[in-house]
């Protein structure tokens, strides 16, 4: 846990004293409504179908037992009893009233929490691995360098107009948990042969209309320029990037537009006359920041305890859900709890106030009194001594959170869709609380395997549908919904967009759509421990193609 | 629209030469750009000083020969949403060395005056009157910096680095023997 300062504690008081003005200006009519949109924006406030929704950054998806408290606190207080994990480790409250969001904000940040541009045209929440500072696989730990970034971008007097969103993930682990390439900037930490850490840089991707895989414009980046370099990026975007069409404004768009090379050329000519300025990152900045990181005191324990083990042979839940839902974590002895947010017929994401109250709890008593929020709309209890594990496990039972289906066919992602958003041309939640009950059967989901389903329902694309091994895009064709599906989208360090397999289907077939996918699956596969995405690698799209429309004529 | 600078309202004391008429040679005028490039030189001699309004949407590197003659540079925020010349402002003063008049225009709100300073501005056109009355109020609302500009405000990493040692949490240790 980053621990704030009497100077973080400053500022964000200072920030919620300038929102309660702001709002108290709205609502005197000292400014228009198009004015306090931007300054809403900038606080994570959206207008949207029913009611005003409030989005809460999490930084780099670490809570303390004390945050989730007082986010549960808020839905219960503020919103109708629970909250909605989003794909880029924040939360949202979907019923809030605009008089009672400065005295929500001000609850929140007691708890040090904020909406701080978590939304608008400004540089968004910084997100990285959800598993940093526990994982094995980490060369070290990333928040460190996502906090950095954060403070360096919070309020910056240069880019807070920016022509569109920004967004900016961290990852210091061989395996990619932070989706890296589909951000506008995607820092991997990585040890280069010269045994020196630094980033690799990579810029312009993005989902969204028009989707993209980031480029790498730098493949070793020193630590000490990260800042520097980041800046040089946003000023030739800010300075550059379309602000005439929305759709054609992110920086991924500028980036294929004038080429990489020569996007590349201008980072690098602003970068050379400000890198050996004040934002290069002097040794004992860093080490200011990371001593403001607090870590477990760990306990001398062994792997495999007599209970653990115990636990497994002697029940089969018990054992199913350790095998779903617990990785190994660095400390010998302690292991990575994941806890699904995704029960059968339930919206993806979304958490009790009594759930938040309860986890909260079971942090506090397994693992250090810290949560952490992942971009699949899971929580993660990162360090509980395996021995505790069976009691907890019985523990997240009773509260519905500890369903073995991690990663699996029902882990589905979602946006809100038609049912809370604005832009939404269809409905994503029904979609996936339908497809949790086709796949009820964890059997059948084991058999399948690593499966991941991405539902949005616009072209917005906040479900990543395009990312999805199996992706479903809600659009609308003369005025009913329907989806387009894609097969084959990943976005680890493996990224890739999904192919569409053919014409969009209605919503009363888009189940059984996926189910025929997932049936040409098992029929196509050479063998059991080929990956559904590995399977459409091998073979392409087009006998999934064939499966699914030849006996569904649709268009 | 009322002009702010140093914290008051203040009398404008450029003239926006708009017309094609000749520029007289004792006014301080605030010109087009278009009108400035077709004769910096001839412009910048008069003895009166001479201000030019630059569009967001052009290079402020064609302005860095003239720098240190012109008097005033005009930026434009042609929406309250567009922030070009948030850029155009730090580059003219930190990197061209720009130590005149650097002027916000177009729709300049209250909300951004504290970015505008941080970015080098000293010169404010405010589009509405009780947004400039506030001026001074609104650019207290913050002690905490987190970014180095050219305004030369101390950032929360300075203060960090020379807090006294004693100060220092005692967290440090834990991460230490963390390692």
């Amino acid at each position: 846990m980053y621990v704030y300062d009497e100077l973080d504690w400053a500022f964000l008081e200072q920030r919620v004293a300038e929102f309660r003005d702001q709002v108290r200006r709205r609502l005197a009519g000292e400014l228009s409504e198009d004015e306090f949109k931007l300054l809403r924006l900038l606080n994570g406030v959206y207008l949207q179908l029913h009611a005003y929704m409030l989005r809460i950054g999490i930084p780099y998806g670490t809570l303390s037992s004390a945050q989730l408290r007082a986010l549960a606190h808020v839905a219960r207080h503020y919103d109708r009893g629970y909250g909605h994990f989003t794909t880029r480790q924040n939360i949202q409250f979907h019923w809030i009233k605009l008089e009672q969001l400065p005295d929500a904000m001000e609850y929140l940040a007691r708890a040090r929490l904020h909406g701080i541009q978590t939304s608008g045209n400004s540089i968004r929440n910084v997100t990285t691995d959800q598993w940093a500072g526990a994982t094995p696989d980490e060369i070290e730990d990333p928040r460190i360098w996502a906090e950095i970034v954060r403070q360096h971008t919070t309020l910056h007097p240069e880019f807070t107009f920016l022509p569109r969103k920004f967004k900016i993930a961290v990852t210091a682990a061989a395996h990619d948990r932070a989706a890296v390439k589909i951000h506008d900037i995607g820092l991997r930490l990585h040890r280069n042969a010269a045994g020196k850490t630094g980033f690799e840089v990579s810029v312009g991707g993005g989902l969204g209309r028009i989707p993209y895989l980031a480029q790498t414009i730098r493949p070793f980046l020193p630590k000490r320029d990260l800042l520097s370099y980041i800046e040089a990026i946003l000023r030739v975007y800010n300075q550059h990037g379309r602000r005439d069409n929305i759709h054609k404004a992110r920086i991924k768009i500028l980036v294929h537009h004038i080429g990489v090379e020569q996007f590349t050329r201008e980072v690098e000519a602003e970068w050379q006359a400000i890198k050996d300025g004040p934002l290069a990152l002097e040794p004992d900045t860093v080490t200011e920041i990371a001593a403001r990181f607090r870590y477990p005191d760990y306990a001398a324990l062994p792997d495999n305890p007599e209970a653990l083990v115990a636990g497994r042979l002697r029940d089969r839940g018990f054992a199913a859900w350790f095998k779903n839902s617990v990785n190994r974590h660095k400390i010998p002895g302690y292991a990575i709890v994941t806890l699904s947010l995704k029960p059968e017929g339930g919206t993806p994401g979304d958490a009790t106030a009594e759930q938040m109250e309860a986890i909260a709890d079971l942090a506090d008593r397994y693992s250090f009194g810290e949560i952490r929020v992942g971009h699949e709309q899971n929580l993660v209890l990162p360090h509980v001594p395996q021995r505790d594990l069976l009691t907890l496990w019985r523990a997240l039972e009773a509260i519905g959170v500890a369903i073995p289906n991690v990663g699996l066919v029902s882990d589905i992602i979602a946006c809100p869709g038609l049912d809370y958003c604005s832009l939404a041309n269809a409905r994503s939640i029904p979609v996936a609380q339908e497809l949790t009950r086709r796949f009820r059967d964890l059997d059948l989901a084991r058999k399948l395997g690593r499966l991941h389903i991405n539902i949005s329902g616009c072209i917005n694309a906040c479900g990543h549908h395009h990312v999805g091994h199996i992706g479903l895009l809600g659009v609308e064709k003369n005025g009913e919904e329907y989806y387009q599906v894609t097969i084959g989208g990943r976005s680890d360090e493996e990224a890739q967009l999904g192919t569409l397999i053919g014409p969009a289907v209605p919503y009363a077939q888009v189940a059984d759509v996926v189910e025929d996918i997932a049936a040409a699956y098992l029929e196509l596969r050479e063998r059991p421990e080929e990956l559904f995405i590995d399977t459409v690698k091998r073979l392409g799209v087009e006998p999934f193609r064939e499966r699914v429309y030849a006996a569904r004529p649709v268009g | 629209m009322p002009l702010v600078q140093s914290g008051r309202i203040v009398e404008d004391r450029f003239v926006r030469w708009l017309s094609d008429a000749p520029v007289p040679e004792d006014a301080a005028v605030l010109l087009p750009h278009a009108r400035f490039l077709a004769d910096p030189a001839g412009l910048l001699r008069r003895p009166a000083p001479t201000g030019v309004i630059w569009p967001n949407d052009r290079k402020v590197s064609e302005l860095a020969p003239h720098v240190d003659r012109l008097a005033l540079i005009a930026l434009v925020f042609p929406v309250f949403k567009d922030g070009r010349a948030f850029s155009q402002a730090r580059i003219l003063r930190e990197q061209y060395g720009f130590g005149g008049e650097l002027r916000a225009t177009g729709q300049v709100l209250r909300d951004q005056f504290l970015f505008m300073l941080r970015a080098g501005f000293d010169a404010f056109e405010v589009t509405k009157p009780a947004d400039a009355a506030a001026f001074a109020e609104t650019v207290r609302r913050y002690s905490v910096f987190y970014q180095p500009t050219g305004d030369g405000r101390a950032t929360a990493r300075k203060a960090r680095l020379h807090r006294a040692p004693a100060l220092a949490p005692a967290v440090l240790e834990e991460t230490l023997q963390e390692g």
